[in-house]
Parts: C-alpha cells; sequence; structure tokens
C-alpha cells in the first residue's frame, strides 16, 4: 500500500483542447527522459500510438489518475474494457466536440447493471 | 442417514465429535462475521454507486464549461495550445492518496494537492490575459471534480472487487464447509449410535447366554439332585436315625 502514496500525478490522453485545458490547469509534468504525462490525439494519430500510451500510463507507478477522452477511449474500447485495476484510476471524461454519453463509459455501464439488479 | 452428503473422512470416536462440532461453532461465528462485514461493505457500496452516478453526470456538465472558457481563450489570444504543451514542465496540479478503512478494506480517496504555481505566465500577455487566468481557475476546479470522481471510482472498483471476495467466501461457508461439518457430525453420532446399540445387544446376548448357561447348570444340578434324592435320601433319613439299626456290611469285624 504504500507506493500508492507516490502516485500523485494526473495523465491524460484527449484532443488537443481537453488537454491544453487541463495542462492550463497545472497538470502537466514532464520527466527527466522527456517523458510527458499527456498525450495530444488528433485526426492523424495511430491507434497504435494511444494503446502504446495507453499501456504507458497504466504501467506507470507515480501516475494516480488517468483521464482520457471519451471519443479516444472508444478507438482503444477493447483494452479500456479489458482494464479493471483500481490503481490508476481510469476516468472517462467528455470532449468539446463529443457530448457526454453515459451508456458508453466502462463504469457507469456497470453501476447501470447494479442499479438494475 | 450418515450416507447422505459429503462429509470429512475421519474416524468415527468421540473425540472426533468434539472436534467438529466446535469446528462447526468456528464456521458458524465466522459465516456470521463475513455475513456482518458483507452487510457493512454493501452499504458502503450502495452510497458510492449513488455519488459516483452523480459525480459523473456533474462532470459532463462542468467539462462543457471548462471547454467551454477555453474557447473564449482561443478567441481571444488565438491558439496557445502549442504553446502550452511546450511550456508544461512539473506538475504543479497534484494529488495526494489518503486511505480510508471500512471495515478491514482500505479505500484510497485523493486529494488535491495544489502548488500555486506560476506557470504560464506569459501565456496571453499580449492579449486575452483575462480569459486564460479564468480558464486556468475553471479547469483547475474540473479538475477537482475530476480527482474527485476518480477516488469515488476507485474505491467503488475496490469495493466491488472486496464484495464479491466477501459474497465467495460467506457462500462457501453457508454452502459448503457447514453442511460438510453437519454431515460429519450426523455420520459420527450415528456411528456412535450404531455401535452403542450393538454394544448392547452383545451385552444382552452375553446376558442371555449366561442365563442360559445358568439355566443348564441349575437343570443339571435339579437333575442331579432328584437323582441323589432317590439314591441319598434314604440312607440319609435313616442314617440320621439310627445309626447303629442296621448292620454295615463294610464292617468287617
Amino acid at each position: 500500500m504504500a507506493n500508492q502514496q507516490d502516485r500523485n500525478l494526473l495523465a491524460v490522453i484527449g484532443d488537443e483542447d481537453s488537454v491544453t485545458g487541463l495542462l492550463l490547469a497545472g497538470i502537466g509534468n514532464v520527466g527527466p527522459n522527456q517523458s510527458k504525462n499527456f498525450l495530444v490525439v488528433d485526426s492523424k494519430t495511430q491507434i497504435p500510438t494511444i494503446e502504446a500510451a495507453f499501456e504507458d500510463f497504466t504501467s506507470r507507478k507515480d501516475i494516480a489518475i488517468l483521464l482520457i477522452n471519451q471519443h479516444v477511449a472508444e478507438k482503444i474500447r477493447p483494452l479500456v474494457d479489458k482494464y479493471q485495476e483500481p490503481f490508476p484510476a481510469l476516468l472517462e471524461i467528455p470532449s468539446k466536440d463529443h457530448p457526454y454519453d453515459p451508456s458508453k463509459d466502462s463504469i457507469l455501464k456497470r453501476v447501470q447493471k447494479l442499479f438494475g439488479e | 442417514m450418515s450416507g447422505t452428503g459429503p462429509r470429512e473422512s475421519i474416524f468415527p470416536t468421540r473425540m472426533a465429535l468434539t472436534n467438529t462440532k466446535l469446528r462447526l461453532k468456528g464456521a458458524q461465528t465466522g459465516h456470521s462475521l463475513l455475513a456482518k462485514k458483507r452487510d457493512a461493505l454493501t452499504t458502503r457500496f450502495r452510497a458510492i454507486l449513488r455519488r459516483v452516478d452523480e459525480a459523473k453526470r456533474k462532470m459532463g456538465r462542468v467539462m462543457q464549461l471548462a471547454s467551454f472558457s477555453l474557447a473564449e481563450v482561443t478567441y481571444a489570444t488565438g491558439d496557445i495550445s502549442y504553446l502550452v504543451q511546450e511550456q508544461a514542465k512539473s506538475a504543479s496540479f497534484k494529488v495526494k492518496a489518503k486511505q480510508e478503512n471500512v471495515s478491514g478494506v482500505v479505500l484510497p480517496a485523493f486529494e488535491v494537492d495544489r502548488v500555486p504555481g506560476s506557470d504560464f505566465n506569459l501565456t496571453g500577455l499580449g492579449r486575452g490575459g483575462q480569459q486564460v487566468l479564468r480558464a486556468k481557475e475553471v479547469y483547475a476546479k474540473a479538475v477537482e471534480t475530476l480527482v474527485e470522481l476518480a477516488s469515488l471510482q476507485t474505491a467503488f472498483m475496490i469495493l466491488d472487487e472486496v464484495i464479491r471476495a466477501t459474497n465467495r467466501r460467506v457462500n462457501a461457508i453457508e454452502h459448503v464447509v457447514i453442511p460438510r461439518l453437519e454431515n460429519t457430525i450426523k455420520y459420527i453420532t450415528s456411528e456412535l449410535d450404531e455401535m452403542d446399540r450393538e454394544e448392547f445387544f452383545r451385552l444382552k446376548k452375553v446376558q442371555g447366554k449366561k442365563k442360559r448357561d445358568a439355566e443348564t447348570a441349575e437343570a443339571t444340578r435339579k437333575a442331579l439332585e432328584a437323582e441323589g434324592h432317590k439314591n441319598i435320601q434314604p440312607t440319609l433319613a435313616g442314617g440320621g436315625g439310627d445309626l447303629l439299626g442296621g448292620k454295615d456290611e463294610d464292617v468287617i469285624f
């Protein structure tokens, strides 16, 4: 449980606007060897790149919360749905162009299922 | 009957019976404790569930607001995204994990740990500085909401898993361990009863045989006695009457 104390960063995978806004809030962190804790995804970004960043952020030991735009999460949905770890916490956030759809969220899906029981 | 249901392979003795009864009692105590734990966790889980649902919907609104303020910045300053991305060096907005204990389950909760940073001071120096500042504030608020939601969600995931494990244990004890112990107890009791009956029967048999033997002995004795009565009685009576009355042929002189 001790290593959870070291997790104090937020990471983000999202489109340009979301990342810019969150960086303005001050979550941006660049490590010693240029390892950023954010990834900007645009229409030209390849899916393997997103997947690699997702794997990287979820396996890093200093990240407590991983924010990911919902439409980006949609692109790597199998990977996101497979992710079950409590740390880092995975959070799907809405983006400017893509309004939030609660029915697609992997957590909310479970919440709905539990409410519907 | 002893043959029904699974039971432990154990030798039916009184000591094993005592042991098994103790174990059954232990299992029942454990079962009630685990059931209590499960109830406590489920109560907590339900509360969190409702809050997660609420927070998720709130997040939608907050993020919309934040995007809007960023749009204002873009309108006033132009595109600052590249600048911002390049200027990011070290995080001024961090989270601290603290822990909460719910009946033996450690639930982490994130807490915002914000250093008043001087990042992006030069952003929007020319125009739109106010909008940039406002966007920063709005986004900071939004991220706070996100952090809150993240801790709720983490607690949700952990609780979900722990409840599952606890449920498995409760069910295992209720449906496997306790019936097996009960079956074992029944088996031992019936075997002991059986042994008792056998012992009783054996004793009765022995007693019956002894009685029969005694009767036979008695009968033989009686028969012998009766026979002896015929032979001995007169002599006895006669002998008792007068010893010198008859002539003894054994007496030579």
